[in-house]
């Protein structure tokens, strides 16, 4: 019977879009599983935003003022950072080593009218493909790899000359340890128990080192707090928790790199 | 790929709507708005007979959009309030308030403009912004929201999709129905008659307000050696006053408003509005934020209606300012949620005290009236209580957002 041949094929695919579409409301929902990451979006994209706008002297004020930038967004989830960035003006790549995130990533941003390249690979794949981004968003990833260095030489060589990376992760700190493990994994039930290894989180000296050696140019780290009584994170010196670092691909390398 | 054909649709282009639009332009935001008035009509004198007081924050919100020296050409300044209990034919009690704009600053305290006169001001300033497609007269035929936008059907059977719908349009508002939002509303079992006065005397920029037993009863300053007269009557009486000849018109408007102006007379068309206070339960839904009197409508007693709507489009306008200017999406559901955790507090303490207010005041029972005018002239004796009060109809307190403190978003 072809004709029940035929519907169970469309019905694979319907169940896998609406089992996509059901994850992106999952991840879209700011009451929801994710809603850490939207609470704290807003501070994370002021430091991003502000950071761009600094670097490649534009007006942070401006509705598109990532216009004609080529950004990466590595490890981009759902594409809580992605789809903003896109609205700001950038050309975006979403890259996500899962091929779930990035189903349910493109199904969001197309119904939201959004351009985004959402491609299922690793940075190193990227590498191999010739591929160079003025910026490069590393959000909450390196605490997840197995290799640090290796991981941010990598993404480091997917800069174009005199472009930007900005990587956030959590520091080894006993307060890092109480907010994103007990409270957030045990306590608030905010993260899925074992979301964080806290042998993997990064002190700011480290991660600085590490950029320095994949032939990057650190600048001074910002951190970000949690005020419970507003629910609201807001930029701040204080990096014992969150923190976020950006780091310019400096002239010298890229030299060498052509030599 | 889904498509947006707009940022932001306001429904309803009045007073609060048009400022809301030209904030939300101002703010980078591309927007349609839709209103069901012919503009010509909208400007016509016949439309629109009231005058609203512009509070000082408001003022500072004109400025701050580029609009208040088109506004200010036809805008009186309120120097002063006064404020005093009285009974018809009887003159004013003799403990009274007194409000003098010199102990704040050299502010006026507000402004009195025509509701005639803003409009054509908001009308052409709607008319002339690139990001605003002004389309009017033109009615809503169905509305409702989808997962990522808001759908809106017009009465030449075109349609909007839109990231997010504003509802500005009045205390009837059809967005506010469509979205199944329930309103808490009572009347006050008043009538308020509405008429300009020409008076023969300078008003050097005084406001009165008379607390006479049926409710209060407003002069309100004009150019011109003229005022506006918001008259609360109960709504037989109204009724019986509204259909008097000019002479018996006359004799009761003179029995209230006095002769300290010299003589009056009484300008062209009595209008009337019923008065009554409604709110809305919720100012938000998916997709979707009411403003103004969609959301609320007071008692008119402090002069506060537009300026409450106005307060609202200065809190939207600057979320959704700083959600656009991070790239997030300006109709989810948390951006929404700050405007009305914004705004709902502010706005429902706000119509409870004016409805306190109106109950106090609107009666003839002596205790309370001895209680009132010894509270009226203890308010009087306090400085800092007149200055708290001024500042109030001032709209100078609270977390003010940007745009009430005269900033550009």
């Amino acid at each position: 019977m072809t004709k029940l041949d035929v519907n169970a094929a469309s019905s694979v695919d319907l169940d896998e879009i609406a089992k996509f579409s059901a994850m992106a409301a999952e991840w879209w929902d700011p009451h929801g599983k994710f809603k850490p990451l939207h609470r704290l979006n807003p501070a994370r994209l002021t430091f991003i935003r502000d950071t761009l706008a600094r670097h490649f002297k534009r007006d942070p004020r401006q509705p598109r003022l990532l216009d004609g930038l080529t950004i990466l967004d590595i490890g981009c989830g759902g594409g809580l950072l992605s789809e903003p960035l896109c609205r700001l003006g950038a050309t975006l790549t979403g890259a996500d080593a899962s091929s779930e995130n990035i189903q349910t990533a493109k199904i969001h941003a197309e119904a939201q009218g959004l351009n985004i390249n959402y491609q299922n690979i690793t940075a190193e794949a990227l590498t191999m493909a010739g591929k160079k981004y003025d910026a490069i968003i590393n959000m909450e990833v390196v605490e997840h790899t197995a290799d640090v260095q290796a991981f941010l030489s990598t993404c480091a060589s997917l800069l174009k000359p005199k472009g930007i990376m900005i990587v956030s992760t959590l520091n080894r700190t006993a307060k890092a340890y109480a907010m994103a493990i007990v409270g957030a994994e045990y306590v608030m039930n905010w993260l899925p128990r074992g979301t964080h290894d806290w042998d993997k989180f990064l002190k700011p000296s480290e991660l600085k080192q590490a950029l320095e050696e994949a032939g990057l140019t650190p600048q001074k780290p910002t951190g970000m707090s949690y005020n419970p009584l507003k629910d609201q994170w807001s930029l701040s010196d204080d990096v014992s928790v969150n923190y976020m670092i950006a780091a310019t691909k400096n002239d010298q390398v890229t030299r060498d790199e052509k030599s | 790929m889904q498509n947006y054909d707009t940022d932001v649709a306001v429904v309803g282009g009045g007073l609060a709507g048009a400022t809301m639009a030209l904030a939300a332009a101002q703010a980078g935001l591309s927007v349609i708005v839709v209103d069901s008035i012919d503009p010509k009509t909208a400007t016509d004198a016949a439309f629109d007979g009231r005058v609203s007081a512009i509070a000082f924050a408001s003022c500072r919100m004109f400025e701050a959009l580029g609009i208040w020296p088109a506004l200010a050409q036809d805008a009186q300044p309120i120097n002063d309030i006064v404020v005093t209990d009285g009974r018809v034919r009887e003159g004013a009690a003799p403990l009274f308030l007194h409000f003098d704009h010199r102990e704040i600053g050299d502010e006026p305290l507000g402004h009195l403009i025509e509701n005639r006169h803003s409009r054509v001001v908001l009308i052409d300033a709607l008319s002339s912004n690139s990001n605003i497609d002004y389309r009017a007269p033109m009615s809503i035929t169905a509305a409702a929201p989808d997962l990522h936008g808001y759908n809106l059907t017009l009465s030449d059977g075109t349609s909007i999709r839109t990231r997010l719908a504003i509802g500005a349009d009045g205390r009837g508002s059809r967005m506010r129905a469509w979205a199944g939002i329930k309103t808490i509303q009572w009347g006050y079992n008043q009538t308020g008659i509405v008429t300009t006065v020409h008076h023969r005397d300078d008003h050097h920029g005084i406001a009165q307000e008379y607390f006479l037993p049926s409710g209060p009863f407003a002069i309100l300053p004009m150019t011109g050696r003229r005022a506006s007269l918001v008259w609360t009557e109960r709504p037989k009486l109204a009724e019986a006053i509204l259909e008097l000849d000019d002479a018996g018109f006359h004799d009761e408007l003179e029995a209230r408003f006095g002769t300290y102006l010299g003589p009056i007379e009484a300008l062209g068309t009595r209008w009337s509005y019923p008065l009554g206070l409604q709110l809305a339960r919720d100012y938000i839904a998916p997709r979707l934020a009411l403003i103004a009197d969609a959301a609320h409508g007071v008692h008119p007693i402090a002069g506060q209606g537009l300026n409450l709507g106005l307060r609202d489009v200065a809190a939207l306008a600057q979320v959704l300012a700083e959600t656009v200017r991070l790239g997030l999406d300006i109709g989810a559901d948390d951006v929404l949620a700050r405007y009305q955790q914004w705004r709902r507090f502010d706005n429902v303490s706000l119509a409870f005290i004016m409805d306190a207010m109106n109950r106090l005041f609107s009666n003839d029972f002596g205790p309370l009236r001895l209680a009132r005018d010894l509270g009226l002239g203890l308010v009087n004796q306090v400085p800092p209580l007149r200055r708290f009060f001024m500042r109030q109809a001032g709209g100078s307190v609270g977390e003010l957002p940007q745009l009430l403190r005269g900033e550009p978003l």
